[in-house]
């Protein structure tokens, strides 16, 4: 809402500097946006009147005016404006004044033009006249009658010839952009600024004239109203007889343009100056063109055709609310009239209308046909009905003001259900318990008196009824927020609440943390990705058409394929962030994330999807292999006091090389076997379809799942009090046949004093043979009640070796 | 037999001053004092001499050998001291060569900023309260008083999956759940991601991330509001910081407000991050609305509370002036790197 304040001032006394204005009126809810300077810039701009217009001996295009500036001699300007004439006023920019500028048809600077005495085509020209854009304005508010031209100054200005523009048109002014939240539509309008302003400087309102001086012809003798629909509560007409067309008076006109509006016409201009004066929207309808001189309200036909004022045919569907006549429909409802009953300069007769329509109503059919309006916007937030009556005679008074017709006596209203603001009870107990504050009764009152509400009732009970236009007072909260906003949020004191909590820290966060903290002292960086999939990037990453992964939650309104649902999984999202960061030409990269998955509820269908968060883990660059990433998902789960973890050779996923990936296993309680996810080195397809000409390495793990079986509680174990003893053995095995089973093998031999199994080398070449391998372990034995014999060590050893030779015909090598 | 005595001390030195390693000092040793040594052979000769003779002989021979011994330990320590300095001098590097340095990982930005304030809020007694990402259209708009026609209902900034479920747009869609699982008295604060249909540019982004703070016992009244907050800011921001409230309106809380704090770059003169009114708009907040303590079944006359909400990627950008969202979401190591 642009507040222009010397409009404001019309209605309320303000004292206080801008500065201070804008601060106070923040502080009781009205919040700023902007606070534009208006009339800035324009320095030695007088008022001239053209007295003669002489064409120019060398361009056709350019005229030579001689302009009266007053009591000096006229002097001359060369111009090349096509819409002046003599006897026009004008704004001219004399030798050595500024303007804002810019000039016609240039750009737009900031330091504004300076105006000098040239020479036109050889004619001396001794200034400029100005159009409004040249003196500042938005070519959006330009008015009608001097839009792409030299501004026409309206009525008579004699007796400013000379003057300086400033001063004689009052432009000095400020345009303070307040935002109105959706609950104040009140505050929509003029008044309803001016209201909140009254109450937070603690001044009296001062409202418009609305008096009037009818003529004895009455408005029902020439118009009828007829309600046929619930989305209408309220229809007032009202008739103006003798219009005369014509630009209306520049305090009019000065208003609009500070609020942003284009002058028109006087009719147009006064409907739009009422509008934001109450904030009620009107329309004005030549009589001529209502067959039957009927209104009708109701709703349009399906797939009827109309033409609304901007010249676009549209097609209505039954829902859409319609002013008719009794034969065609002449508006849409709130949103535009149509061009069939427009007012144009031929108009005599025009009907007012000053109607309410049910914000929903309007919202509906405005997005249906993709047209939006001032008025339309005001609808959607709501009015007051009870605004109709006193808008109607509004516009008639400034219709007798400004003489540019004849009012007819009293208006057609049809208000089947009025509208009271609900009286409500506010107690002061409860506004000072909830806000921390022992605000007295006294001083309540006197808040809610200054809003313009009565207050009934006494002691800790307040009956407060508000004026009609305060839709959004409907309970006690309310109330409690209007008494904050008046003391001022500013002096409400501090403190800390007083209660203990009975909520529970959760330990999956702190899981997640040590998580975060493990990854990142193994020299991975965090990532957070978009949680959006879809089935092309599963196709990219090389998953197949029926697996797990293609249950999607699916959006039914997405921005976009690309991100039409919703993640399984992260890994893609990884693989993305890996091929940027290779792509921007990054040697090395170790990452991980941690992130809502959601699979979609295969049990309700209509219930909510299942989430769980999983990690993913990912790295390429020099010194990564398979083993460097194993190395750090092992050492993740032993953070996690995850133990009895199996790699499981997987052949058969395709993100992963075939012969590089592995399924991590482990039990649960009760012994069954638990994926907790898979890992390996990215298909080179895959990787090929990411752009990354480099091995990746990738693992994702199911987190949730991963803190289900974590066992975190540490239990102390006596040091060793007997040395160990070692043994190293390299054995010669089958090629195919994994460490990870003869590991396997050896720890499960029970009533052995094996404590420790480490592989240190594995050789393949001539010295084993094709199909072969060799395989070296480091071996430590320990008794716990003793030091181990030379002879008890070999024992346990060669139990370990012969058992090998039988299960897997290792041969031990010399 | 004392002359033989001092020749061979004599030699010794003259050996032992020759000697330049330890394996010298031994040989040396070795010559005067091993099984064939020339003092260990004067000993053996003093078999014939009468005992007197031997008491004699035997004092001056074991006042050689202890000189000799004392000669060549002092000789042995040069020898080993310079050896020492020797063996430093080869080994000596330069010290100015680059260090070995492990990378230590770093956490996202918007985890740094989550975790900063949900330490802040946790040391004050709340606990975090987590709720799906994806929620009923119930929790997410009905229940907290949203109206009817809210703008954000629309299927142009709200995701849908169908016309009951959404892809929560705030954190406030955990309000409602917090109410029915937890006992009252509560402090809370729920952090957690959120999705609104922005395209993504420099300020939009459609997944982001949101802190929803939520209290509710008696007598908590918008005073507890402003200081636990003005505490929150005070700690985010540095001690200085001052904190200003303004009326607002949300469907969720009245009274509502949102909190500006004084710019933490100038301290409030004006600046560019700032844009020069020395406030920056940090966060909503506000007395929770009856209406929606009724949701979760909560006696709204016995209990009071508020809630917040607030943007992290906001505060991060701030924060860390980062003049573009998608720089979060883009993870580019070298951007990551510079949070640690």
């Amino acid at each position: 809402m642009i507040v222009s304040l010397n409009w404001l001032k019309d209605y309320v006394d303000i004292d206080a500097s801008v500065e201070e204005f804008c601060d106070k009126m923040i502080m009781t809810g009205s919040n700023l946006e902007t606070c534009r300077r208006i009339g800035e810039g324009i320095e030695n701009v007088k008022i001239g009147r053209i007295d003669k217009i002489d064409k120019h001996p060398d361009a056709d295009r350019l005229k030579i005016c001689m302009v009266n500036l007053g009591s000096c001699e006229s002097t001359q300007i060369v111009t090349g404006a096509e819409n002046i004439f003599q006897g026009a006023y004008v704004p001219v920019a004399i030798h050595k004044s500024k303007i804002p500028g810019p000039l016609h048809g240039q750009p737009k600077t900031s330091d504004g033009v300076e105006i000098t005495r040239g020479k036109l085509r050889g004619v001396e020209s001794n200034g400029m006249l100005c159009a409004t854009t040249e003196l500042g304005f938005d070519e959006k508010v330009s008015p009608m009658f001097s839009k792409d031209g030299i501004w026409i100054l309206p009525g008579n200005w004699d007796d400013s010839l000379g003057k300086d523009i400033v001063k004689a048109l009052e432009l000095r002014d400020y345009a303070i952009d307040f935002e109105i939240t959706p609950n104040r539509p009140d505050c929509l309008s003029m008044l309803g600024m001016a209201r909140e302003a009254a109450a937070t400087f603690g001044k009296k309102m001062r409202y418009p004239d609305t008096s009037l001086n009818t003529s004895d012809e009455k408005s029902q003798d020439y118009i009828s109203v007829e309600i046929k629909s619930e989305l209408c509560p309220r229809y007032t007409a009202r008739v103006i007889k003798d219009v005369k067309i014509g630009q209306s008076p520049w305090w009019i006109q000065r208003r609009l343009l500070a609020a942003g509006m284009r002058p028109i016409n006087n009719i147009v201009d006064i409907t739009n100056f009422v509008m934001l004066e109450y904030g009620q929207p009107l329309h004005a309808f030549d009589i001529t063109k209502l067959e039957g001189s009927r209104i009708v309200v109701e709703e349009a036909e399906t797939g009827e055709r109309f033409t609304t004022l901007d010249g676009t045919e549209r097609e209505l569907d039954e829902t859409m609310l319609m002013i008719k006549d009794g034969k065609k429909s002449v508006a849409v409802a709130g949103v535009m009239g149509g061009l069939n009953s427009e007012v144009t300069e031929d108009t005599s007769t025009v009907v007012l209308e000053s109607a309410n329509f049910t914000s929903n109503s309007v919202r509906m059919t405005s997005k249906k046909l993709g047209l939006r309006t001032e008025a339309s916007g005001r609808y959607e937030k709501g009015i007051d009905p009870n605004l109709c009556e006193i808008a109607a005679d509004r516009v008639c008074k400034l219709v007798e003001i400004l003489e540019c017709g004849t009012v007819l006596k009293g208006s057609v209203d049809v208000y089947p259900h009025k509208i009271e603001a609900p009286t409500v009870c506010a107690r002061v107990s409860r506004i000072n318990k909830v806000l921390g504050t022992d605000i007295s009764r006294e001083e309540m009152v006197k808040y809610f008196e200054s809003l313009e509400m009565k207050v009934s009732g006494e002691g800790d009970d307040m009956f407060v009824t508000p004026p009609t236009v305060r839709m959004d007072l409907l309970e006690e909260v309310d109330y409690v927020e209007e008494v904050a906003r008046m003391y001022g949020y500013n002096n409400l004191p501090a403190t800390l609440p007083g209660c203990t909590s009975r909520a529970v820290f959760p330990k999956e966060w702190d899981m997640r943390e040590l998580v975060r903290d493990t990854l990142c002292a193994m020299g991975a960086n965090e990532i957070q990705t978009y949680s959006f999939s879809n089935d092309k990037i599963l196709d990219k990453i090389g998953i197949d058409e029926d697996s797990w992964e293609r249950n999607f939650v699916r959006m039914i309104n997405p921005m976009g394929e690309e991100t039409s649902a919703l993640r399984t999984i992260l890994t893609p999202g990884m693989l993305e962030t890996l091929s940027r960061n290779f792509s921007r030409k990054i040697e090395s990269v170790r990452a991980f994330e941690i992130g809502n998955t959601f699979m979609k509820n295969l049990i309700d269908s209509h219930g909510l999807p299942d989430e769980a968060y999983n990690i993913s883990i990912g790295c390429y660059g020099e010194g990564e292999s398979f083993y460097t990433l194993k190395g750090m998902v092992e050492a993740l789960l032993d953070k996690l006091g995850i133990c009895n973890i199996r790699f499981i050779a997987e052949h058969e996923y395709g993100v992963y090389h075939p012969g590089r990936c592995a399924r991590i296993v482990s039990r649960d309680a009760r012994g069954d076997e638990l994926e907790l996810g898979i890992m390996g080195e990215i298909h080179p397809d895959t990787a090929d379809n990411f752009n990354l000409d480099t091995r990746v390495y990738c693992a994702e793990l199911f987190l949730d799942l991963l803190f289900e079986i974590a066992d975190r509680e540490i239990q102390f174990e006596h040091l060793p009090k007997y040395p160990s003893t070692g043994r190293d053995m390299a054995l010669i095995v089958e090629d195919d046949l994994e460490v990870g089973k003869i590991e396997e093998a050896v720890r499960e031999l029970e009533a052995n004093i094996l404590e420790d199994i480490r592989l240190f080398d594995v050789y393949r070449g001539s010295q084993v043979g094709d199909g072969k391998k060799s395989v070296a372990f480091s071996l430590k034995y320990r008794a716990k009640d003793k030091t181990l014999t030379d002879e008890e060590a070999d024992k346990a050893h060669n139990e370990v070796v012969e058992m090998l030779k039988n299960r897997f015909g290792a041969v031990l090598r010399d | 037999m004392q002359e033989k005595l001092d020749k061979v001390l004599e030699y010794a030195k003259e050996q032992l001053e020759k000697a330049a390693t330890i394996a010298d000092t031994e040989e040396v040793r070795i010559k005067v004092m091993g099984k064939k040594g020339q003092l260990t052979q004067i000993l053996r000769g003093m078999g014939s001499l009468s005992p007197e003779e031997k008491k004699e002989m035997g004092m001056a021979a074991n006042k050689a050998k202890a000189k000799f011994e004392a000669m060549l330990k002092e000789k042995a320590a040069i020898v080993k001291e310079e050896a020492k300095k020797a063996k430093f001098k080869a080994e000596t590097i330069d010290v100015t060569e680059p260090g070995i340095v492990p990378k230590i990982g770093v956490k996202h930005p918007i985890t740094q900023v989550i975790n900063e304030i949900v330490g802040i809020f946790r040391s004050m007694g709340y606990a975090v309260y987590e709720s799906p990402e994806v929620d009923t259209v119930f929790n997410t708009f009905d229940g907290l008083n949203s109206p009817e026609f809210h703008p954000a209902r629309d299927i142009t900034d709200t995701f849908y999956i169908d016309d009951d479920i959404v892809l929560r747009p705030h954190t406030s869609s955990g309000e409602v759940r917090a109410e029915k699982d937890l006992q009252v008295p509560y402090k809370v604060i729920m952090p957690g991601r959120c999705f609104r249909c922005d395209t993504p540019d420099a300020t939009h982004s459609p997944t982001f991330h949101q802190v929803e703070m939520m209290v509710v016992g008696e007598n908590i009244t918008m005073a507890d509001l402003k200081g636990s907050l003005d505490h929150m800011a005070k700690k985010l921001f540095g001690p200085e910081t001052k904190t200003k409230f303004r009326p607002h309106h949300f469907p969720f809380t009245e009274p509502s407000a949102e909190m500006d704090v004084s710019c933490f770059k100038c301290g409030g003169k004006g600046c560019n991050v700032c844009k020069g009114s020395g406030w920056i708009e940090i966060l909503g907040c506000g007395m929770t609305h009856p209406h929606v303590h009724k949701a979760g079944g909560i006696d709204t006359e016995k209990y009071t509370g508020f809630a917040v909400g607030m943007g992290v990627e906001r505060i991060a950008m701030l924060k860390y002036e980062i003049d573009d969202i998608r720089l979060l979401y883009e993870n580019d190591m070298r951007f990551i790197d510079q949070f640690k």
